[in-house]
């Protein structure tokens, strides 16, 4: 809500018209949004019980912590991120995509829920969600966004969402993929692989919006944008700094997951239109992480440094005949 | 010689690479209104991927069209792709399709806009190539 209390609302409605678009990026990122539609009651998550039992205690607190923070984060995109965004929309088309991102956020925050019912005690439940509300970094994330979603620029408003949905999710996202790396947890993993698919589109989507935004603008207001959309990075890097090292100090895997940080880091600002910021030795994410997370990732996609003699043509995959004529 | 043909959404994301790279390009046009691209020499195909699960639909459909005329195809000679790991197996998909369904190595793939060394592995990697595909006879 703005400061004043009343809700922001759109002041002027128009009968959405889908046979008249202005921004072709709209439907074309709605049809990828309906197309990758999911609900948490499709994965088997409670294949994962006998692999949780054989976690440590240690371990099991940390995931569930990990967990709870994931939810609040959805929980804020699903509420008042993506709803933020409608008001500042340039085409009805675009504050419809904005209320399918709502909605799933709120698909996401839920799944979550579906993953503690399955695996967890209720008194271990509670105990994460105290946790959450008691750990400051944690909550320093979500006052610092929600600022910004409060606030009355649209552009940082977007770019706030955009550092949400493809930086500030990966230092929970990392867990999942590591178990996954060790053969545990795999169901669960699969579910939160899905969460990751939906906030590719979303930052993508956002950050779009926010170039789109930019062009309208003159170079010094592009070039105040710019210097706050890094500045902002840095405070939110320097606070997940910190609560990674609150989560994982204790299984020592601090500084693998700040490398994953870096790496999604140069992604978020690559939604933006920025160039990556940190340098390659610094984001070089451990491959077993990587791999988890995409299993082509680390394939030798580099043809160029072979020897040339090896003539390497891409595996089968289903190729769309219908689109094909040959 | 334009020896590089690429698609680029309004994103702009693969232009912007293709930019950086500082080499002759010609890009297929966004919508059937701006014409259709007919190629006159071989090329390198560079395409991003549309992400998404199983929907189909990686291989954004002006590239389908552009693939779909049998000269345009006969001139093909590799592909390189853009994506995003969060895609998860279906990263940089759009190179193994064009591959598969072209004969033509898939040459590199990159995310996003891609990283510098991206940039530097790409200029040197379609410099060594073409220098390769010259020595072959034809």
């Amino acid at each position: 809500m703005s400061p004043t209390g009343k809700l922001k609302l759109v002041s002027r409605v128009q009968a959405i018209n889908w046979n008249r678009i202005e921004d072709d990026k709209d439907l074309e990122v709605w049809d990828r949004l309906v197309g990758n539609f999911w609900l948490p009651e499709k994965v088997p998550v409670s294949n994962d019980i006998q692999s949780w039992a054989t976690l440590t205690p240690a371990e099991k607190e940390l995931t569930t912590r990990v967990f709870t923070g994931l939810t609040l984060l959805d929980t804020i995109q699903g509420t008042v991120g993506a709803v933020s965004l409608i008001p500042d929309a340039i085409t009805p088309h675009e504050e419809a995509v904005y209320t399918n991102i709502a909605f799933m956020e709120s698909v996401h925050a839920k799944s979550y829920s579906s993953i503690f019912s399955t695996l967890n005690t209720t008194s271990e439940i509670d105990e994460a969600f105290r946790w959450s509300e008691e750990n400051v970094n944690l909550q320093r994330k979500a006052e610092i966004v929600l600022k910004y979603y409060h606030g009355d620029s649209p552009l940082k408003r977007k770019v706030a969402s955009t550092l949400l949905e493809s930086f500030l999710f990966y230092s929970g996202f990392y867990l999942p993929m590591y178990w996954s790396s060790r053969a545990k947890l795999t169901n669960t993993a699969d579910l939160i692989r899905l969460i990751i698919r939906d906030e590719a589109v979303h930052g993508y989507y956002i950050g779009y919006k926010y170039q789109k935004g930019l062009e309208k603008l003159t170079q010094a207001e592009r070039d105040d944008m710019k210097a706050y959309t890094f500045e902002l990075l840095f405070e939110l890097y320097e606070n997940e700094v910190q609560y990674t090292a609150d989560l994982y100090d204790g299984v020592g895997l601090t500084e693998d997951v700040k490398k994953f940080l870096r790496y999604n880091a140069n992604k978020a600002l690559m939604n933006l239109g920025y160039e990556a910021l940190f340098p390659k030795d610094e984001t070089d994410v451990n491959p077993a992480i990587l791999s988890a997370l995409s299993p082509n990732a680390d394939e030798n996609h580099d043809f160029f440094s072979g020897s040339g003699s090896s003539y390497v043509i891409g595996k089968a995959v289903n190729t769309e005949d219908e689109d094909w004529n040959f | 010689m334009a020896n590089l043909v690429y698609f680029s959404s309004t994103s702009e994301n693969t232009h912007r690479f293709v930019r950086k790279l500082g080499i002759d390009a010609q890009r297929i046009p966004l919508r059937p209104a701006d014409g259709f691209l007919r190629v006159e020499e071989p090329y390198v195909l560079m395409v991003p991927t549309y992400g998404g699960g199983n929907e189909g639909g990686a291989v954004p459909r002006q590239v389908v069209k552009f693939l779909n005329d049998e000269h345009n195809r006969s001139l093909i000679r590799g592909v390189i792709a853009a994506g995003n790991t969060n895609f998860g197996e279906a990263y940089c998909i759009a190179g193994g399709i064009v591959s598969s369904k072209c004969h033509v190595p898939y040459l590199y793939g990159f995310e996003l806009l891609g990283t510098t060394e991206d940039v530097l592995r790409v200029r040197e990697g379609l410099d060594q190539f073409w220098q390769r595909q010259s020595q072959i006879p034809a």
